[in-house]
Order: C-alpha cells, then structure tokens, then sequence
C-alpha cells in the first residue's frame, strides 16, 4: 500500500469509514431539503426571473437599452462575459491540472468547482449571446453554406477564435465532469429506496456497475482528458485576451495579455471556489471532507496567481511609458489618473493587495478572513475588466469622440440576474447531485484518513 | 449445472490478496465489482491495459485535419478575402491566424471521441441497467465474480478454495 509522510496533515478527517464517506453525500440528498436551502434557491429564483426579465426585453427592444454608445461600444456585456469566462477557469483547473501533478486535496473540491466551471461557462456564454442583438441569427457564427455568396466567417478574427475555444472548453468541461459523475450517481442510484429517484438516478448513472474493466477504461479517459483539458484551460482564457490584444487600441495591444488574463481567470476562479465552498461545508456539514488544510492549498494558489496578476500591472504601466509611444502612455495615464481612476483604484486594492494579506498563516487558515478577501477578489476581477474595456475606449484618438459610459438599469439587471441564474443552477447542483467525488475520496481515504494516518503511526 | 460465485470482501485489500490467493491456486476470476478502482487488481485479474488512449490520439489528429481542411477551404480556396492586408493566398502563410481553431477543434475531436468510445465500449449508455449482483458494490464493498464455466475445478472445490480467503459474504447461484 502507498504510504504518506505523518507530517502531511490528513485530507479526511475524522474516523472514516467507506460507508462514512457515501452517507456523508449522499445523506443529504435522501433527507428533505433544509429551510436555509429553500431560502436561498428561493432569492436566487426571484433574482433569476427578473434577469431573464431583463434579458427578454433587451431582446424584443433591442441593446440600445443598454448604456452604450459610438465610443464605449463595449462595456459591461463584456466585462460580464470576460468576468463568468474567467470564474470559469477554476474547475478544469482543479481537476486537470491538479490531476497531473497528482495532488489529492482536489478530490474534495473538483466536483463543485467543475459544476462551478460548467454554470458560469453558460453565463459568460449569455453575453455575447444577447450583445448579438438579433439572438435568433447567432448560428451565423459557425462556418455553414449560405445564400450570401459563400460568404464565411472570419478564422482570421479572435472573436471567431473565441466561439470554438468557448465551445470546445464548455462541452469538454461537461463531458469530463460527467465522466467523473456516472459512478457516484450509480453509488446514489443503489442506495436510493423512492422508486422514482431510483429510476432517475438509475438513467443518470447510464447502468454502471463498476466492473474491473471500466474502471480501468475510466482512470485512462480521466488521465487522457484531464492532459488535454490542461492545455484547453491555458487556451481559451488566452483566446479571450487576444479579443482585445490583437486591435489597435492602446491599453489593449499588448504581448502580455494572454498569460495576465489566464492567471487573473485563475485568481478569480479560485476565489469564487472559496466562496461558494465555505458555504457548501457548513450547509452540508462537510467539514472533514473540505477543512481549514484545503482552504490554506486554494489560498496559496490565489497569493501565487493574485502576484502574477499585480506583476502583470506594473509591468503594464512600465511599458506604456517605456514604448516611448504617446497614446499608449496616455492610455495608461488616464487609467489612473482620468474619469475612471476610482475603478482602477479599486481594482489595484482589491486585486494586488488583498491577496498579499494570506502570506500570514493566520489570515491564510481563517476561514471567515478567506470567504471576505474571496468576496473581495471577485470585486476586484470584475473591476479588472471594467477598467481595461471601459478605460481604454472611452477616450478616442479623436477628442470630439470622447465618451463615458453609465450603465442602465437593464445593464445591472442582466448582470444580477446571470448571479440569480448561477446561484440557482449551483443551488440545485448542490441538493440532487454528489457534491463530492466519491469514487476519487475513497481511493485516498487509506493514505490520507485521518484515521488510517494515526493507525500507521503508531505501527 | 453451471454455477457463478460471488464472493463479498469489505476491504480492498483484502480482496487483492484473496485474488492473488485465488489467482495462484489456478482459479480463473471472471470480474471485479468495486466502488472505486482498486489499484493492482487488473494485473493479478488478467485486465489489460485500455487502449482508449490510442484512440483518443487518433480521433484528435482527425480533428487537426478536418480543421485545416475546412480552413483552407473556406478561406484560401473557396472565398479568399483580404483582412487587414494579412496573407490569404497560402494555408502556409496563413498558418499562424489558424493555429487556435486547429488546436480547439483537436481537443473537440479528441475528447468527444474518447468520451463516446469509452461509454460505447463500456455499454454504459442512459437507461441502460445496472449489472452488479449487489448494491452494495457501489458503496463499501468488493465483489468478485468466479464462474464454473471458466474453471476446471468443481463447484465444491470452488466453495472450499473461496471459503478459505477472508470473505465478508458468499452467494452462489445457478447459471443459465
């Protein structure tokens, strides 16, 4: 049996059987639903309806409903877009690469975080989406024979780039979860006595029954996806960064985009991981499975990913005035100094600061400190994106062009109600699915149980 | 009469060094049902390794190609257009622009393909049934099936070999 230093703190805690470990998730999804639970899936439904509210009349009106305008022709659509993409980057993260480096404190987190990843996909998804206008014609995007000539899409253009990088991470991200799923829907499958939840969880595990073979196919299909999801994950945040990195608008053409963007996606993943687990544990009475030690691992990758993101800052403004290159400079100037300097501002404290704060073990291991800076780290991602889209396009070459850009009230409320829509998919996701990856916990329960670790170290 | 084994261990370790016991003793196990994959078992149990690896390279490749292909097509061959001064008369020259779609719809290929095959393979599709012989070998226990058919010895002597390995539970049922 593979064995582990004492030193290593356990990742399951407790005195743990396999049993302990199925009752523990699928428990929950037998017994009723907790009132706090009604009463969350409950405000985020509301919040949910009045952003499909929002949305629906965007559409039947049209965006000029929104706040844009000639300069500001982009803003809050894709800083949205740009904010749900990146939050959506924490999840094939967790259980691909983590997966690669073989880092068993993922198995506890991975299914959460790839529901995580898969929900805001779609709500990133959303925004480009509507910013179509005619919602109806979006298949247009996809190389298809039509009455215009033969007219194609534009594979020179990275927003073309965007819809198949999308896509592609979205339905491989899906399918990789789903994978990991059949299993421990077959363990929930088994242990359900309803006949109609039987029969549901029944269709849902597609009849697995965990033959010798199929978990040797399975581990094969885990590894070969989880090797290529790991350079999709790099890919498509990169993809989304040359929307802005490949025009000719100062703050936006830099070479530095593609790895800035990927390791503020990251920071912002993880952050919202952070989130919605700290609460995940105390709801679902989780606390051996995610504790104190696995929360210390996603700060550790939040301090790291938040420096590169502040490096990617400073390196930034030092070029702008380093290029010798007057609009780029200006560009740089306004972003801290000009009309939008408050969002910027917010955004360095938020993004570049806060994180720093977890090289002290105590915040690090604090629990409530976490879940306020991981509030906060989304803040500042979403600023990030606001300051860079808005800042650089509000101020043309042109002075007579130059604009500012206020958003609406259907602004916000398609922004709140892509929240209500994830919170509540996240919600449901959490009552009626295996929050935890069963099949992956038991296999690190010998060498990493707390009470098995105690066993060997009195042998 | 044909009768078909299944022999129930609550560790899996206990079942690896049952089967290795077994194994050894010239008895043939036919399948493992487990909750988990329990590493080590596939060698002793005669499992070989997949090959879903080599068929996820090939769907990929196939990905890359058709890719290029329809690039090439839609851009260099069929409809050349001129974006911003950049190359359209070559897929060489054009290559660069190019890369990021290859890549993705690689991976598209690559995984979708694996993922199909190996639910194909497995015969685990939606709605299909489950075919562990007790529902709690998705839960906490270890179950190995052992058949006559694929064993010279007699059910008795099965009973007797089986009976010495550290079982949790045994059943034995007659196979059609």
């Amino acid at each position: 049996m593979q064995k582990e230093a004492a030193i290593r703190e356990p990742l399951i805690l407790g005195d743990k059987s396999y049993k302990d470990i199925t009752d523990d998730v699928v428990g929950p999804i037998q017994g009723a639903a907790p009132t706090g639970w009604k009463i969350m899936i409950t405000i985020s439904t509301i919040i949910a309806i009045y952003g499909v509210g929002s949305i629906l009349y965007l559409l039947g009106t049209g965006i000029g409903v929104w706040g844009l305008n000639k300069t500001v022709g982009w803003a809050w659509d894709i800083t949205n877009f740009v904010w749900w993409v990146g939050i959506g980057h924490a999840g094939t993260l967790i259980s691909a690469v983590l997966l690669l480096f073989r880092q068993k404190w993922r198995m506890a987190i991975n299914r959460s975080a790839e529901a995580m990843t898969i929900f805001a996909v779609i709500m990133a998804a959303i925004f480009p989406g509507i910013h179509m206008g005619r919602i109806w014609v979006s298949y247009w995007v996809l190389p298809l024979p039509n009455q215009f000539g033969s007219l194609w899409v534009n594979f020179n253009s990275p927003l073309l780039w965007d819809v198949f990088a999308i896509s592609t991470y979205f339905s491989v991200s899906l399918v990789f979860w789903y994978i990991g799923l059949i299993p421990d829907f077959a363990t929930i499958r088994d242990r359900m006595t309803k006949p109609l939840a039987k029969k549901i969880y029944g269709v849902l595990s597609f009849g697995w029954s965990g033959r010798a073979k199929h978990w040797n196919r399975f581990e094969e299909v885990s590894l070969v996806l989880a090797g290529i999801a790991t350079p999709l994950v790099f890919s498509v945040h990169s993809i989304v960064s040359m929307d802005f990195a490949t025009s000719v608008v100062p703050g936006w053409h830099t070479t530095i985009f593609p790895p800035y963007f990927v390791s503020g996606a990251v920071f912002s993943g993880f952050a919202m991981v952070q989130t919605l687990l700290l609460i995940m544990r105390k709801g679902m009475k989780l606390e051996n499975y995610i504790h104190v030690k696995h929360v210390e691992y996603m700060n550790i990758v939040i301090i790291v990913t938040g420096s590169i993101v502040g490096v990617a800052y400073l390196t930034e403004l030092f070029i702008s005035w380093y290029s010798g290159v007057e609009y780029e400079s200006y560009a740089f100037i306004n972003r801290f100094s000009g009309p939008y300097s408050w969002s910027y501002w917010m955004m360095m404290t938020c993004n570049v600061i806060s994180p720093q704060l977890f090289w002290f073990k105590k915040i690090r291991r604090s629990l409530i400190a976490t879940f306020i800076l991981s509030i906060v780290v989304n803040i500042g991602m979403w600023f990030e994106r606001y300051v860079i889209i808005v800042t650089s396009i509000h101020r043309d070459y042109d002075p007579s062009s130059w604009g500012e850009f206020h958003p609406t009230s259907v602004d916000v409320g398609v922004f709140i109600g892509t929240l209500g829509i994830f919170f509540t998919l996240f919600l449901a996701f959490a009552r009626f699915f295996p929050v935890l990856a069963l099949n992956e916990l038991k296999t690190i329960l010998k060498t990493s149980g707390e009470n098995y670790k105690k066993q060997q170290a009195n042998h | 009469m044909n009768k078909v084994f299944h022999v129930m261990y609550d560790d899996d370790d206990t079942l690896k060094d049952a089967a290795s016991a077994l194994v050894a003793k010239g008895i043939r196990v036919k399948d493992v049902f487990s909750p988990f994959p329990v590493h080590g078992i596939d060698p002793i149990i005669g499992v070989k390794r997949t090959r879903l690896g080599i068929a996820a390279f090939m769907y990929a490749t196939t990905g890359t190609t058709l890719a290029l292909l329809g690039m090439w097509y839609f851009m260099i061959s069929d409809w050349p257009m001129n974006i911003g001064g950049k190359p359209s008369f070559s897929l060489i020259e054009n290559l660069p622009a190019f890369i990021p779609v290859t890549f993705e719809f690689s991976v598209l290929c690559g995984a979708h393909g694996m993922a199909i095959t190996y639910l194909l393979r497995n015969g685990t599709l939606p709605g299909m049934p489950a075919s562990n012989p007790d529902p709690r070998s998705t839960d906490d226990k270890f179950i190995m099936e052992i058949t006559t058919e694929q064993n010279a010895m007699s059910a008795d002597e099965l009973e007797a070999a089986l009976k010495e390995t550290p079982l949790f539970e045994l059943s034995i049922k007659d196979y059609k």
